[in-house]
């Protein structure tokens, strides 16, 4: 498809502006560009129709099935997007939060904000929520910050390690050592889960915390989360809890309870938020007592004269310059007010059984990665297909043909050849089935016709595109 | 250069002496592993590098590879051709795809590494 | 639960097909003990309940005040067609484009946008988005200390003051030298901002010349709106060049989700954060999009990585795409044009009874000195109407009385003369 600069035509506009009323004020031209900005020129109906073409092009949650597995594609529900669209949320200057002068007029977006991070402090079982960090990975960073303030405001110099499970999403290593730890990874047992008497091993004085994600990303239950909680608290260690998978525990048992210092939610996957091609998404954070002191500030507090902002001597400093992505807040908002806590429970309960479905559907025609039952996703391990020469990306491949997003595929790297199914509480049976004998399909054509699998996709816009051919060949931007 | 008679690493990377330096690489196995090669970066000439240290990156589409020093020395000459044509470490591992030499290293270190056997041995328990 | 479409005979099939009982069999890896015991939840509401609420929450956010707040975030106009294209759940509903075939729409729009940003600001390469600009510009310091393995960032004081709040929040434990100033002599990189966090203009291109010259990388923080005027990071010799995206077609939203702007020369995109889209392609022969340059990323070099960064702001990335291509060049000069024609004009009426601040030219934004604090005369102009602007003390960057205005395209002639009215009379008395 051509690209919307092939489209441009000299002279042609798709917006006129109001003529200015006041007199043209000029720059001395030494600051000024010498011409305009090489952008496309065209008209209202070439970029409708260019980005509509564009749309249609992608597979969407909307228009798919996505059961892309550790990302939790649920339905965003349509109230969401109403709710956040409502001008009194989204044409809100952010620097009404600056100034005390303006806090009477955006009282409702604060009480949002209290509200919404005292729901999270509360799903979590932790003390308080903050809703800055813009994404799971940077509300990784913010916890593993929140840690080095926790450590540094008790003169615990010598912590310099953070210990990290290897099934652990690359962001976790990524996020420590970012904020300056270094990282050693816990293995895993055969059995899928983190070898507790390697982490005891490696439990020494030097180790600042531990970052968890539970279920971890093989999709079990750690089994040992409080044991590892009290070894790590015993050394002054923390607990980091990485909420990527938060969809399989939401009302069934709370981070804090099992004994967690400071987690993170993912907005745009337990609480429905939009993916959005990649985001933008939330990584909300919320801490329990030990790290209280050190949230990142200024926070809304509720007084008798309604919601004001306070600064927190001791705080980390700050995240983001307000709160966050504050319209995906709303959209959590919403979907948590919708729900309640009465409803919330079923949300995990039905995510859980619908892994559950698939697993047992499918783990005969492929090797199940680990036995037992799983949470909220199921991993399959595509061994005995690559065996005869397919492998798992050519399976997702056959998927996209059959109308169905792929799975997570080489995801965790500890398990060959993986296939991750998370299908999430909202699909249907019919939905899951179909699914299934696509995949069942597949596998019988490994034997029968391995070639067309090969071939696969031939429905899509494009064929397997040539990656080694970008990387080397770079081309990122086309240029005036 | 014959495979036979280099020295590896556990890490995959291949050592031989030739005309008093030390010419480093990486395996057969481990192009194999990476897929093909997108990407090369390799030490500075003159640089002193420990036995251990990251000395290179290896990149394919899918995969990004350290390549550490196999023992110390001092870099004395880099392979520019492979930073040009990656494809190189892929066609011929042992031969044009080299990626440094190194001057003045210790022989004794050279001598602690895997024989031929010993990597082949190592390769196949993975 | 209406989201959830599962049957109760259904639930009954799947409990049989997987070999359990209850739904509750499959928590039993779930210790008994640390299950939860009940929580401080409100009851769940209907849609139409819902909305009610939040209908009355927004109702109690004043948002019919004529706008003269900026301070980095800016209320600019929006065509309707950038909500209505970027509202098409084909885009909004999918993921991180792992499966290039299903997912071109998202790849070329991305594509696009790193075309975009580096046509407006005279750069090589750019990213498929941060997220924000305070996040921009910390990736931005970090990066310059991969490419040049030094560790001093130096800040210059035009640079917006939450930012560099921001910057030493995120740097807090790594073993950064972060200074203020302007000199490049040891150091990674120079940042500078332009237009300054006051709004005043410059050309920085000297300074660039500097940093070459001493070996440190240039990282200049811009405004996109005002690149439809003034001269660009390219221009001036940035090496890295970061923005607040906001003003590109996003809604204020009190504080996101924005977009954060990161281009670079081409020499440094390997020391790049983020996601990169690159063309190549498919076996046909025909063009196509996919992530490339993924092996810097943190899902295969984990603790290696460039960066934490996973999700990004992608679907702001596609409105600020969407509105640049609205606007076309001359729009975009247009709208800079018109923001700086009506701040000048506003300057010159205020100038007559309070002193403007700023050591130079300003684009749309200049900061006042009022003979009352900020504060107080803010409050008093929230009474008729205005949001008069960012009282500087409260960001710690001025006095009490200083406060920072902002004029955009959309604030007519009337509301100007209104305003400088209006505020003349709260700082000077009613004595016209």
């Amino acid at each position: 498809m051509e690209l919307i600069y092939e489209k441009s035509r000299s002279g042609r506009r798709a917006v006129a502006l109001e003529p200015l009323d006041v007199p043209e004020a000029e720059l001395n031209s030494e600051l000024c560009r010498p011409a305009a900005a090489p952008l496309p020129e065209v008209s209202e109906l070439d970029v409708v129709r260019h980005f509509t073409l564009l749309s249609q092009r992608n597979y969407g949650v909307d228009s798919q099935f996505y059961p892309l597995g550790s990302c939790t594609m649920k339905y965003n529900p349509k109230v969401s997007e109403l709710v956040a669209a409502h001008p009194g949320f989204a044409t809100l200057h952010p620097h009404l939060s600056s100034a005390k002068v303006y806090e009477p007029v955006c009282q409702g977006a604060l009480e949002l904000v209290f509200e919404t991070e005292r729901m999270l402090a509360e799903i979590g079982g932790m003390q308080a929520g903050c809703l800055q960090p813009m994404a799971g990975a940077h509300g990784e960073l913010a916890g593993v910050l929140l840690i080095a303030a926790y450590h540094r405001d008790k003169g615990n110099t010598h912590k310099r390690t953070i210990l990290i499970p290897d099934s652990a999403h690359g962001t976790n290593p990524a996020s420590a050592a970012m904020a300056g730890f270094e990282v050693r990874e816990i293995p895993s047992t055969p059995a899928g889960v983190m070898d507790f008497d390697k982490l005891v091993e490696a439990l020494d004085d030097t180790v600042a915390g531990v970052m968890m994600t539970c279920p971890n990303t093989h999709g079990l239950f750690e089994p040992q989360v409080h044991e590892v909680a009290e070894r790590a608290h015993a050394v002054d260690a923390l607990l980091y809890y990485d909420g990527a998978n938060l969809n399989a525990i939401v009302g069934k048992c709370r981070p804090g309870d099992l004994g967690f210092d400071v987690m993170h939610f993912n907005l745009h996957k337990t609480f429905a938020t939009p993916h959005g091609m990649g985001g933008p998404g939330s990584g909300a954070i919320a801490v329990g007592e030990r790290l209280l002191p050190y949230l990142p500030g200024p926070r809304v507090v509720k007084s008798a004269d309604g919601y004001t902002l306070e600064t927190i001597p001791k705080s980390m400093g700050r995240m983001a310059a307000f709160f966050g992505n504050f319209l995906i807040a709303v959209r959590a908002y919403a979907f948590l007010r919708y729900y309640g806590g009465d409803g919330l429970p079923s949300v995990a309960d039905n995510a859980v059984l619908n892994a559950n479905y698939m697993f047992a559907r499918l783990r005969g025609a492929y090797q199940a990665a680990f036995e037992g039952t799983c949470m909220h996703e199921c991993l399959l391990s595509a061994v005995r297909q690559a065996d005869k020469g397919i492998h798992a990306l050519d399976i997702a491949k056959a998927l996209l043909d059959r109308g169905f997003h792929a799975p997570t595929i080489y995801f965790p790297l500890t398990v060959k050849e993986c296939l991750m199914i998370e299908p999430t509480e909202t699909e249907s049976k019919e939905t899951m089935d179909l699914f299934c004998d696509a995949m069942l399909e597949i596998a019988q054509l490994v034997d029968v016709d391995p070639d067309s699998l090969h071939a696969a996709p031939v429905t899509l816009p494009v064929s397997r595109l040539d990656e080694v051919r970008a990387a080397k060949d770079l081309n990122c931007a086309c240029l005036a | 250069m014959n495979p036979e008679s280099l020295r590896y690493t556990m890490d995959h990377e291949w050592v031989g002496e030739q005309n008093g330096l030390c010419v480093v690489g990486i395996t057969d196995y481990a192009q194999e592993q990476l897929g093909d090669v997108t990407y090369v970066e390799l030490p500075k000439v003159g640089q002193r590098l420990k036995r251990g240290e990251e000395a290179a990156v290896v990149e394919s589409v899918k995969a990004a590879s350290d390549v550490y020093a196999p023992l110390s020395g001092e870099v004395a000459e880099i392979n520019e051709q492979v930073e040009n044509e990656t494809d190189l470490v892929n066609r011929d591992p042992y031969g044009r795809g080299w990626f440094f030499k190194l001057s003045n290293y210790d022989s004794a270190e050279y001598a602690e590494l895997m024989t031929y056997t010993a990597y082949r041995a190592f390769c196949q328990g993975r | 639960m209406t989201w959830i479409p599962v049957t109760d005979s259904e639930r009954e099939e799947m409990l049989g097909t997987i070999g359990v009982n209850s739904v509750e069999d499959l928590f039993a890896a779930v210790p008994e003990a640390l299950r939860m015991r009940g929580w401080d939840m409100p009851p769940g509401l209907s849609e139409m309940a819902l909305r009610a609420h939040m209908d009355a929450l927004a109702a109690r956010n004043k948002t019919d005040l004529s706008c003269f707040l900026g301070g980095g975030y800016y209320d600019h106009f929006i065509p309707a067609a950038v909500d209505a294209l970027s509202g098409r759940s084909e885009f909004f509903t999918a993921y991180t484009p792992y499966q290039p075939e299903c997912a071109q729409g998202t790849l070329q729009s991305i594509y696009e946008y790193q075309s975009a940003v580096c046509r407006l600001a005279g750069m090589e390469c750019a990213n498929a988005s941060l997220y924000d600009g305070g996040t921009a510009m910390f990736e931005a310091a970090t990066m310059a200390c991969r490419a040049t393995c030094r560790t001093r960032v130096v800040v210059d004081g035009s640079v917006n003051p939450v930012w560099r709040r921001m910057l030493l929040t995120h740097c807090a434990k790594l073993e950064l030298d972060i200074v203020d100033g302007a000199d490049p002599e040891g150091a990674a990189c120079v940042i500078v901002q332009n237009p300054s966090f006051l709004g005043t203009v410059r050309d920085f291109a000297d300074l660039g010349e500097r940093c070459r010259a001493a070996g440190a990388l240039f990282v200049v923080v811009f405004n996109p709106v005002s690149l439809g005027m003034l001269k660009t990071p390219g221009a001036m010799g940035a090496d890295i060049a970061v923005a607040e995206g906001q003003s590109l077609g996003l809604p204020l939203g009190f504080g996101g989700p924005y977009l954060g702007i990161l281009a670079a020369r081409k020499k440094l995109i390997r020391k790049m954060p983020g996601r990169i889209v690159g063309e190549t392609l498919d076996a046909q022969g025909r063009r196509g999009f996919v992530l490339t340059l993924q092996a810097r990323e943190q899902h295969i070099r984990r603790e290696k990585a460039n960066s934490n960064i996973c999700s990004n702001q992608a679907l702001c990335a596609l409105r600020a795409l969407m509105y640049l291509c609205l606007m076309g060049p001359e729009g975009l000069r247009q709208t800079a044009q018109a923001c700086h024609s009506k701040a000048e004009y506003l300057k010159s009426r205020i100038a007559a009874f309070a002193p403007v601040l700023n050591d130079g030219p300003t684009f749309h934004e200049f900061a006042v000195r009022l003979p009352r604090p900020a504060e107080t005369v803010c409050a008093e102009l929230l009474g008729r109407g205005f949001l008069a602007g960012l009282p500087l003390a409260a960001v710690g960057a001025g006095e009490a009385g200083d406060l920072l205005v902002a004029v955009t395209e959309k604030r007519t002639r009337a509301e100007l003369d209104a305003y400088a009215d209006a505020l003349k009379e709260v700082c000077c008395g009613t004595d016209l």
